[in-house]
């Protein structure tokens, strides 16, 4: 066993606090070159995980950076190192704590680089922007830990496979570096161990003691839950109650619009007044400063809030987290229930409040699911190479490299282990030549081999658009929102989109206050408090998760019961009614509902294969309906179903369920529709084929930008295969479109199709109305549209004779 | 490809859905902002190497509109190519296919801010050309009278039943009439630009390009 220093021992014993025995493990194994702490949350993982390196560095002086802290959020590594910094005081201990983030000022910066700290908090993005500078060896020089917080939220996304591209750089320039993984509970330890490891060495799992099951419910109201909608406002009054009989209370919201109406309206009805916050990825720094900095003071009474407080950070004493709206996945759900009472062995208090009717029947499950300790899990894909493109690109930002050992760096990260050598050259070929068919760069390549067989840019100046390009999250295009006048306040983000449908008059939320719009100026929204009418809804493009295939499951099964018992009266009686005026859907089977509505015919196909293979769903028959002249205009999935609107009725589905014609057209058509464009421009641009939008760069008049459409055209038109369409397809394959659930699906129901036509919106489909993320369908019926609009347009402002 | 049949400046024309313009009396055919050898342009100055097909395509559909015409009269409305180096750098093949279709008839290369100096490549280099009632020139001027140009890219959009539509389009008023453009690799500047908004008047029209052309008053296009 390894002793704590004894200037750590006492500052421990003076607290009354001793050591957790997880903590003792890590300390015990802190030589492994793998470590990974999975503990609940509140289990003193982050103390976990730095008492090594206190340990270390309390013994003897180290010169340089010791160890390197990677959190998913930018506030995590601000958060984390307040709360070094107060016990290194406290002890006396010479050691040096930064964080280095996007908001990080440049000198600070440059001087980082240059005399690093003895601890460095940073994000995996921030991170790969270091390596990609010539003197990232100097600078990780005696690196000894690496430490990778919340690893659990960067497992399934291209961010954690940037990261571990990043570490296994750091681990050629300091190969004694000790890797260290901190987790939340999850359904598959081994499969994080396989992430955080150098591939294929093993790595040490340590487990903490899970702690007391949860005490979670669902929040009782005296108003039933409305049809339809997610933003949970019948529940306000009810909210307000737990609020008032807690101590601090999160209250969390899946998407940032719903976070903005909710927060609004419990204002409204806050008649205490009690100081009540909102925090989302959204509003600006400034505001989001102010409500944290509120909140460690404990001024506050709750915060509406998003994922952005998803993770680890320490708000004091949260004694309730209240879930607005299903939480679709119930390993995040347990994780968020955690942030409830930070003190281990303590079990959490949470609250579940259904949006809707459907969500009422969710949240059921969750809980169902959450007492059968049954996490939801997905399946961990091979490494995407769109990730492996700009790795290669950061490369040759810090200097000429050799190929083959860049390869096999590569294929020490647990999800690239298998790439070969092909895959490898046609990755480095696209980053030096494009990769086209058509030699056209010859001159102009990106990378050059020299002489001596090394990589090296061509122009170096081209590091720093390399630069700016780094990462893998695609933000939405937004514009700045501030008070009119000069040196207005900043308010926070609005999606261009929504911006571009705005005309001075118009009203929305943002950050709970209702604001005008004004008008544009130089790419920044105007805004002023005159709020005379009714507020739209900003749309933000939140993270919008998916219902796992166990909840679903779950769902489904529940529906086959005679009676709810366990659901509320209204609930089970809207159940009841969608069974009386048309079927609830069933394993095995295929319901199918068409219904007129405001001059469109509807179809709605409850499929249950989770939103990717919903979408697709919608995507291959809204194709196979153009064909059939049923002129559809476009479609919207959820988890459950997929709701298509066109010009014509659906008289008979069994035409378009045909295996054989769905799956014949698949390549062929899945190369023109909106999503795989979506997926081509995400992947582009992490591949490093076009640039970013900067916030700023988009100046109005630019037509010299096009849109990334117009290349997804040109290359499929002229070179199908082209890396970057391969990669789209892989990508696809992989998320988007989901055609094996659907396969899956067709041949589990065999043909056992009930299709309901019905004269109005049945009780089920309802909901579907008020998703977001519709697709359009280019066929047709958009054709039409325009035709038509043309005529009235014309005849209305008399220009008919032209 | 159903040619759409308008006056302007008491001239008959049609605009053809590909961006084109027709002036069948003339047997003329206008196009503007081809942007050739864009794709080499952004590689050459560091930047990414985008697929380098655009010209290839641009000038196939220029041959579509050439054999649907057969006009005696092309008129290149200006950045023909994106800038003078890209021009002299066109392949082999793009260079014969350019003078495939000059044969026999006459070729005018008007002068653009991309493109302000002849290339070596057959035709008239010209800064504007006159025929009849109109004028055509790369860059709207001031007072014009029947005027024909483009540079501005100019894009419509509009949101019918929830949709939103964009495409590149012909913005026509009783003075002047701007071309959409015609290469592949270009964007568009929206037509409610406090630009084009100066340059239009109340009874302008939009034609937006497509399948078939659509006229749609300017007004109320964003």
């Amino acid at each position: 066993m390894r002793a704590l220093p004894p200037i750590l021992k006492n500052w421990f014993d003076t607290r009354g606090w001793s050591i957790h025995p997880h903590q003792q493990d890590m300390l015990d194994r802190s030589d492994a070159p793998s470590l990974l702490l999975i503990a609940p949350t509140g289990g003193g993982k982050t103390l976990a995980g730095f008492l090594p390196t206190l340990a270390d560095l309390a013994e003897g002086a180290h010169d340089g950076l010791h160890t390197l802290y990677i959190s998913p959020l930018k506030a995590l590594a601000s958060d984390i190192r307040r709360n070094l910094e107060r016990p290194i005081a406290e002890m006396g201990l010479p050691i040096r704590v930064e964080d280095r983030t996007g908001d990080t000022s440049a000198t600070r910066k440059r001087r980082q680089r240059a005399d690093p700290p003895h601890i460095l908090l940073t994000t995996p993005e921030s991170l790969a922007l270091l390596t990609s500078y010539e003197d990232a060896p100097r600078m990780f020089a005696g690196l000894k830990r690496v430490i990778i917080d919340e690893i659990h939220a960067l497992e399934e996304s291209k961010r954690g496979d940037q990261l571990m591209l990043a570490v296994s750089r750091l681990q050629t320039l300091c190969p004694d570096m000790r890797r260290v993984g901190l987790s939340a509970t999850v359904d598959d330890p081994a499969a994080i161990a396989r992430m955080l490891a150098k591939h294929p060495d093993p790595c040490e799992v340590v487990l903490a003691d899970p702690g007391p099951d949860p005490d979670i419910r669902i929040l009782e109201t005296t108003e039933a839950p409305p049809w339809s909608g997610g933003g949970g406002r019948y529940a306000i009054p009810a909210v307000l109650e737990q609020v008032k009989q807690h101590k601090t209370t999160l209250i969390f919201h899946n998407t940032r619009a719903q976070a903005e109406i909710f927060f609004h309206h419990l204002w409204l009805a806050n008649e205490d007044s009690l100081p009540i916050g909102i925090h989302h990825g959204s509003l600006s720094r400034e505001q989001r400063e102010r409500v944290e900095q509120a909140m460690v003071d404990g001024q506050l009474r709750a915060i509406v809030c998003t994922g952005s407080l998803d993770l680890g950070i320490d708000w004091g004493d949260v004694d309730l987290v209240i879930q607005v709206g299903a939480p679709k996945n119930v390993k995040r759900l347990v994780q968020r229930i955690g942030r409830a009472n930070h003190r281990y062995n303590a079990p959490s208090k949470a609250l579940l409040v259904p949006a809707n009717r459907f969500e009422v029947v969710e949240c059921h499950a969750a809980l169902e699911a959450v007492k059968d300790h049954d996490l939801d899990g997905e399946t961990r894909q091979r490494g995407p190479k769109d990730v492996l493109c700009q790795h290669i690109l950061i490369r040759a930002c810090a200097g000429a490299f050799d190929a083959s050992e860049l390869m096999h760096e590569i294929r020490t990260v647990g999800p690239y282990a298998d790439l070969t050598r092909a895959e490898f050259d046609d990755c480095l070929d696209f980053v030096a030549t494009g990769g086209y068919a058509l030699r056209a760069y010859d001159k102009w390549q990106r990378l050059m081999q020299r002489p001596d067989g090394m990589w090296q840019l061509r122009d170096p100046r081209a590091t720093r658009q390399i630069r700016m390009n780094i990462g893998t999250i695609m933000d939405p295009e937004t514009l700045k929102v501030r008070f009119k006048g000069r040196g207005g306040a900043p308010l926070g983000e609005i999606e261009e989109g929504f911006a571009a449908q705005l005309t001075p008059g118009d009203t929305f939320l943002i950050g709970g206050q209702i604001v005008r719009y004004e008008g544009l100026r130089e790419m920044t929204v105007e805004v002023t408090r005159r709020a005379d009418k009714e507020p739209k809804i900003a749309t933000f493009n939140g993270t919008k998760f998916a219902t796992s295939t166990q909840l679903n499951q779950r769902i489904l099964c529940m529906f086959q019961r005679r009676n709810w018992p366990e659901l509320p009266t209204h609930t089970a009686q809207w159940l009841h009614l969608q069974r009386d005026v048309s079927r609830l859907p069933e394993p095995g089977r295929l319901l199918i509902e068409s219904f007129p509505r405001d001059a469109r015919h509807y179809t709605c196909v409850y499929g249950f294969a989770g939103r990717n293979a919903q979408q697709t769903l919608g995507l291959l028959l809204t194709k196979r309906m153009e064909e059939l002249h049923l002129a559809p205009l476009g479609f919207v999935a959820t988890d459950y179903a997929t709701l298509i609107w066109g010009l014509e009725p659906l008289r008979d589905p069994a035409p378009l369920f045909d295996l054989h014609a769905l799956r014949d057209g698949l390549d062929s058509w899945l190369a023109g529709n909106a999503v795989m464009k979506r997926t081509f421009k995400s992947s582009a641009i992490i591949a490093g084929l076009i640039d970013r939008n900067h916030a700023g760069q988009r100046k109005s008049g630019r037509q010299a930008t096009f849109s990334s459409d117009i290349l997804y055209d040109t290359l499929h038109r002229y070179d199908p295969d082209h890396l970057m369409l391969r990669i789209t397809r892989e990508e696809a394959e992989r998320g988007l479109v989901d055609f094996s659930r659907i396969e899956e699906m067709i041949t589990r129901i065999q043909g056992n199709i009930d299709h309901v036509t019905l004269d109005r919106v049945t009780p089920l489909s309802a909901p579907l109305f008020l998703e977001h993320g519709r697709t359009p369908v280019e066929g047709a019926g958009q054709d039409r549209l325009l035709a038509d609009a043309a005529q009235e347009l014309m005849a209305e402002v008399g220009l008919d004779a032209l | 490809m159903t040619a759409f049949r308008f006056t302007f400046a008491e001239t008959e024309l049609e605009a053809l859905p590909s961006g084109a313009l027709h002036y069948p009396a003339r047997r003329t055919l206008c196009v503007s902002d081809l942007h050739l050898g864009k794709s080499e342009r952004i590689a050459r100055r560091g930047g990414t190497m985008l697929p380098p097909y655009e010209t290839s395509d641009t000038l196939s559909r220029l041959e579509a509109a050439i054999d649907a015409t057969n006009p005696e009269r092309v008129i290149c409305l200006g950045d023909s190519f994106d800038d003078l180096a890209a021009g002299g750098a066109l392949s082999l093949r793009d260079r014969e296919w350019v003078m495939r279709l000059q044969a026999g008839r006459e070729w005018i290369w008007i002068e653009g801010n991309h493109d302000p100096a002849p290339i070596e490549l057959g035709g008239v280099h010209m800064a504007e050309f006159q025929i009849d009632a109109l004028s055509f020139r790369h860059i709207a001027q001031d007072g014009a009278q029947g005027e024909i140009s483009g540079h501005y890219h100019p894009k419509a959009s509009i949101t019918l039943k929830g949709r939103h539509i964009s495409r590149p389009c012909f913005l026509r008023s009783a003075n002047r009439l701007i071309l959409p453009a015609f290469g592949t690799y270009t964007g568009g500047l929206k037509c409610s630009d406090p630009v084009l908004r100066g340059l239009m008047d109340q009874s302008a029209v939009a034609l937006l390009t497509g399948k078939q052309i659509t006229p749609l008053p300017y007004a109320r296009l964003r």
